[in-house]
Parts: structure tokens; sequence; C-alpha cells
């Protein structure tokens, strides 16, 4: 009967609009992710720790690294890399740090956020370590020298010679407080 | 079975007759188109001239918003929706929709999202203020405390897209009278059944959107929120993913009426029958895999740009190849300008102007200068005006006599083609100019080079606004009066079963399936 054939049919279509919200809320988001990493075109690269390796220090390339700090809106802290421009060779492991101070009366959680400039010089900055993997907690005036130790892939296309590490800093003090209490 | 409607104000809010709930959609869209072309009127004497004069930009930017939701998910799909209602089950010899008591529901909720989002106005910090895009930081991390009912509502208006689209797939497979194929179909059923199922697709990655937002703004997640580790950019491409194969939504219709209007009037078949159902099913399917030319200044890579910008051309071919087909079809036919037939030839034209503008903002170099400018606005509301609006005003001038019984008035139609042919025109055609120069949507105000095109285009909204009063007096003075129409088959041109009905169209029609040979 066609009242039979008529319910078939809009079963099939109601998986079809549950399937494309699942896809638009837990599919694309990750997929995003992949492509950029793909692709390396975020300009952020991974926020995750490589493995320190004993590569072959290219002596022969200077590498011009600037360091740029940036606020983002409303954030009031005090925040600038502690050395603005270093000229490295690739493979060399370096140790730098940035310079935060909390200049509120209050306790706030930053995150560190990097990019990087020309993009595609993303993937061959590695971070051994680097305080943009975890959050920063500051008590009020407290200040912190937040290490960030890398070194440049060797493999790093000849045609860079300047990189810019630029590190946003973003207040997440209301964020990190909603998550603990929708954890709750 | 063969009783009428029921009595008072029940028939309306109880009704599961496929007549009625089109009706009701139809004028639920009405409502608000005249409440968009209201904000829309607001915006345009705000620019009519250079500084700040009637409203403040705050104001303005909520204007801009909400002309531009309203238009686009109060004013024009439901119109198609209701069309599809009223039409459909007459077109393919079916008694009602597939499933009426949802039919029902999907029409109610409707007024209420829409209630829900003008409500937002009248509370404290304003309405939606970021664009119709609603683009994240803007919609989440700076948004008024308001945006939670907005997203309610859309959350709304999506599920009542959904289940409508649901009845008119389950309507077109199952309930076809005996002899109606798929390819005897009108050509207004197929567009509509692609339609049905793009809005099936697309809507609940929309959903999924505003949840994502949702859980940004109230729940700790950072879906598009740096700070989190998240990325603004991702709400550009969901956005867009479902925001492409929106825009055919909305024109996909359009090009089923006017495939009946100009065969009609031309009196001749359709040209070209399979091929147009063929490039209505390629414009759909490419509608998936175009949308980041809506985004090409966000920083792709080169042949991410020139793969979204060679897929974006190639959708005007199967688009090439209708406006061909309505232009044989009027080829040597015996035509007569009748209102209908007048809105459908300034479609085809007027959409041919807003597909090429469209295809210079498909150029990825170029768009860079266009980005986000009046040209840009031009261009959509070539497409989107001339396109949607001039198609659904052809329907509806079209259908009015077999709805309601009753002739409309010849003159007072074409007198409102003309208002609203060259009030659009005077309206949309000098943006091109400023937005090429470099006038930047969104805006309340602008340099004063602008000054005169900008009172021009105010001067031709207002023109076309006033148009749209005709319409509504033309449509309510038919309904109360007016010639009768003696004949069932008002146009002599006409084909299709829903001219074998009287007119008005009865209550109930097809209770017995009619035969198609």
């Amino acid at each position: 009967m066609a009242q039979a054939h008529v319910g078939k049919t809009a079963a099939k279509l109601v998986v079809v609009a549950v399937g494309m919200f699942a896809f638009a809320v837990y599919v694309m988001p990750p997929l995003y992710y992949v492509f950029c990493d793909i692709l390396g075109i975020d300009g952020r690269g991974a926020l995750v720790a490589v493995e320190r390796k004993d590569s072959v220090v290219d002596e022969s390339r200077v590498i011009r690294v600037t360091f740029m700090a940036t606020n983002n809106r409303e954030m009031p802290w005090e925040f600038r890399p502690n050395d603005a421009i270093l000229e490295v060779h690739p493979g060399q492991v370096v140790n730098t740090s940035f310079f935060a101070r909390n200049t509120t009366d209050e306790a706030m959680i930053s995150r560190a956020i990097p990019s990087f400039v020309p993009s595609s010089s993303a993937e061959y900055f590695h971070k051994v370590e680097c305080f943009c993997f975890e959050n920063q907690p500051l008590a009020p005036g407290e200040s912190v020298d937040m290490g960030l130790q890398f070194y440049l892939d060797p493999d790093l296309p000849k045609n860079v010679t300047n990189i810019t590490a630029s590190y946003t800093i973003f207040d997440i003090t209301e964020t990190v407080s909603q998550q603990k209490l929708s954890q709750r | 079975m063969a009783h009428g409607p029921a009595k008072g104000i029940g028939r309306w809010l109880f009704t599961t007759n496929h007549k009625d709930i089109g009706t009701l959609y139809l004028w639920f869209s009405m409502a608000m188109f005249l409440l968009g072309g209201a904000f829309a009127m607001i915006i345009r004497a705000e620019l009519f001239q250079p500084g700040l004069q009637i409203v403040d930009p705050e104001f303005f930017n909520q204007m801009t918003t909400m002309h531009g939701l309203v238009m686009v998910f109060g004013a024009i799909m439901p119109a198609f929706v209701g069309l599809a209602n009223w039409m459909i089950p007459m077109m393919i010899g079916a008694p009602d929709m597939a499933l009426p008591r949802m039919n029902n529901w999907s029409f109610w909720i409707l007024p209420f999202a829409f209630l829900m989002l003008a409500s937002t106005m009248f509370m404290e910090g304003g309405g939606p203020n970021f664009g119709w895009t609603f683009y994240a930081p803007l919609s989440t991390t700076y948004a008024p405390p308001s945006v939670t009912f907005f997203i309610f509502a859309i959350h709304i208006m999506g599920a009542s897209s959904i289940m409508g689209s649901i009845n008119i797939i389950a309507t077109v497979l199952n309930l076809r009278a005996p002899g109606m194929t798929l390819t005897k179909m009108p050509l207004f059923v197929w567009t509509w059944l692609i339609t049905a199922y793009l809005l099936v697709s697309v809507m609940p990655v929309l959903a999924g959107a505003v949840t994502m937002m949702l859980m940004d703004i109230h729940f700790g997640t950072s879906f598009f929120d740096a700070a989190g580790g998240g990325d603004p950019v991702l709400f550009q491409h969901v956005f867009w993913f479902f925001g492409h194969p929106e825009v055919y939504i909305i024109i996909l219709p359009g090009f089923g009426v006017v495939s009946q209007v100009i065969p009609a009037f031309s009196r001749k078949p359709l040209f070209g029958y399979s091929s147009m159902v063929y490039a209505t099913a390629s414009i759909a399917f490419l509608s998936f895999i175009v949308w980041a030319h809506h985004m090409f200044t966000v920083g792709m890579p080169i042949a991410g740009e020139l793969y979204f910008m060679y897929a974006t051309m190639l959708i005007a071919v199967p688009t090439g190849v209708k406006v061909f087909n309505w232009i044989t079809t009027m080829w040597r036919g015996s035509l007569t300008f009748e209102t209908p037939m007048l809105f459908a030839i300034a479609f085809v034209v007027l959409f041919v102007m807003g597909g090429f503008t469209g295809l210079m903002l498909g150029i990825a170099s170029a768009d860079i200068q266009y980005h986000d400018s009046y040209f840009v606005v031009a261009h959509f509301h070539y497409t989107m005006v001339a396109g949607a609006i001039f198609s659904l005003t052809a329907g509806i001038y079209y259908w009015l006599p077999k709805w309601t019984g009753n002739m409309y008035n010849e003159m007072l139609g074409k007198t409102q083609f003309w208002i609203a042919f060259v009030g659009f025109n005077l309206a949309f055609f000098p943006q091109h100019f400023v937005g090429l120069a470099g006038m930047q949507r969104r805006v309340p105000d602008y340099a004063v080079q602008f000054a005169d095109f900008n009172m021009l285009s105010s001067i031709g909204a207002f023109m076309f606004g006033m148009a749209q009063l005709l319409l509504l007096f033309n449509v309510i003075s038919t309904i109360v009066g007016g010639k009768k129409a003696d004949k069932d088959k008002v146009w002599d041109g006409a084909e299709g079963l829903e001219w074998t009905v009287p007119s008005p169209a009865p209550y109930h029609t097809f209770s017995t399936p009619p035969q198609v040979k």
C-alpha cells in the first residue's frame, strides 16, 4: 500500500537528516584539522611536543626567526618575547622564552596559540617544549618566563630565509571555569 | 470524505489539507516579505545620503542581519513551500500530501520561530547584528546575549524545512497518479523534488553549525574559538557547506515555476525537457563541491583556490542549458505578455545578469577586490530578487485564478511589473559600480563620491517596495471579487493536471486518481 511506502521513504529521509547533522558536528571539525595538517595551511603547526632528534646541524644556512607577542582583545596581561630575533641554523636546538605578567587584581588563566609566517613553515618548526601546549594560570601581579625549545627541520625549503613566529595569548579564565562546571 | 473545510479558526489551526497549508505558507511568507522589506526600506533610507542620519550604526547592523534572515528563511523559502503544497499534489494527481499531519506541524512551528527571532530586537543588547552569515567569533564571543534565541529560531525553522522536504519527497515518490511516470512530471515538481533532497541534506548542517555555536557560547567548548584550540575559519567552511546548496534551494523551485509559465504563454511545449531535468540535477550536485568560493580571502592554498574557481565556473554550463532552453521555448512561439509571462521573461534576463556577475565573483584572483563590496550585494540581489521573487510573483499570478476562481486585475498586474522592473534595476544596477569602486557592504555610512548612485539606489528600492504593495492589493481584491475565471483551463496554452480541475480548485481534488496517458 502507498502508506507503507510513504513510511519507508520518510524513515530513510529522517536517517539522512540525522546523519548529516552528525556529519556536521562530529565529522567536519576533525576532518578540517586533518586537511589543515596535510596541507599545512592553518599556519599553526601541531600543538603537541615533537621528540627531539639529533639531526645534523646545517651550518651553511642561517634562518632569521622573529618572535612576536600579541594580546587578544581585552587580554590585559603584559606579554612579550625575551628574544625578539634569533638567527639559527636548521637542526640546531634553540631555547628561548616569553615573558608574561598578570597585571590585574584577579587570578587568570591564559592560553597561547602560535601562528607562523610563511604558513608553510609551520610544519618545519618543531616544538620540543612549548608554553603553548598548556594553559598558563597566573595569580594577581605574578609574572613568569614561559619556555620554548625548538629546532627547525633541515628539510626546510631553500627559499625560506625568514620565519615569523607569532604567539597570541587569549583569556580563557571563563571558559575553563565553565568546563569545570559542566564536568561536575 | 467529501466534506468541505471546517468552520472558523479551527480550520486553519488543525487543517491537514494541502491547499489550506499552502495558503497558510503563502500568507506567512507575504507577511515576512513585508517585514523584511520594511527592514530594507530602513537600510535604504539610512543610505539615502552619506553620514549618519536616521538610525544608529548598531541598529543598522541589526537591520542588515534581520533583512537577510527574514527574506531568506521567512519569505522566499516558505513561499516556495507554499507553492509546492498547493501545486504538487494537483500536478501529479495526488489527493493530498503524503504526510498531512506532519505538514500541519511543519507550518505551525514556523510562526513561533520568527516570533522568537523578531523578539530579539526588543531584548537587552538588541537582536542579531552579525550579518545573516553569522560568522564566528562575531556571533559567539562578541554576540549580543539574544544570540541564543536566534540559535533556537534557526533550529526550529530548520526542523520545519526538513519536515516539509520529507513530505514533498514522500509525496512525489509515492503518490503519483497511475501513468504519471517520473519523466512525465511537470518541471516544477522535478525541481522541487531535487530541492527537497538538497534541503534534507544541508539544513541539518546548518543546525549543526548553530549547535556548535551554542556549545561554544554556553558549554565551554571551542569549536570556533582559537583560544581553546578551535578555528573560526572552520565555521565558515561548515556554514558555506550549507550556504551554497541553500542558494540553489532558493532558486531551483523558481526555475521550475518559470519552466511552467514560459511554455504556457509561448503556446509550445517546453524545449529540452530531459536536459532541463539533468541540468537541475547537475546544479544540485555541483552545489555541494563549490562552497569555498564564498571565502577566497581566508587564505587557502593556491590549489584549493583553483579547484573551487574551476568547479564554480562549471555551474555556468547546466545553468546555460536552462537559459537556452527557455529562450528556445519562446522561439517562434505564439507569445502573449500577461503578467506572469512578463515576470518570467524579466526573470530570465535579470537572472542571466546575476549569473554573469557570479562568474566574475568566481574568479579567485578578482574576488579579492570584489569581496564584501556592494558588487556582491548587487550580484545576489539580481539572483535572489530578480530570481526568486520574480519567479514567485510569476507563479502567484499564473496560479491565482486556479486558487481563487477569479481573474486578477491584469492592468494592475502589469503596472506592478513595470514599477518593480524599473525600481529593481534602479536600486541594484548602480550598486555594481559603487561596489567596484570600493563601497563595502553592511556599513551605514559611505564616502561622498558614492552619494549620487546611492540616492538612485534608494529611490529604486522605494519604488520596488511600493510595487509589492500593489501585489498585496491585487491578490486581496482577486480573492474578494474580480471577474470569474470561467474556464477550468484559465490560460489557453497551459498544460497539466492542475488545469483539469474546476476553478476555484475544490477543497478535495483527485480523490480518485486520474489516468495519465
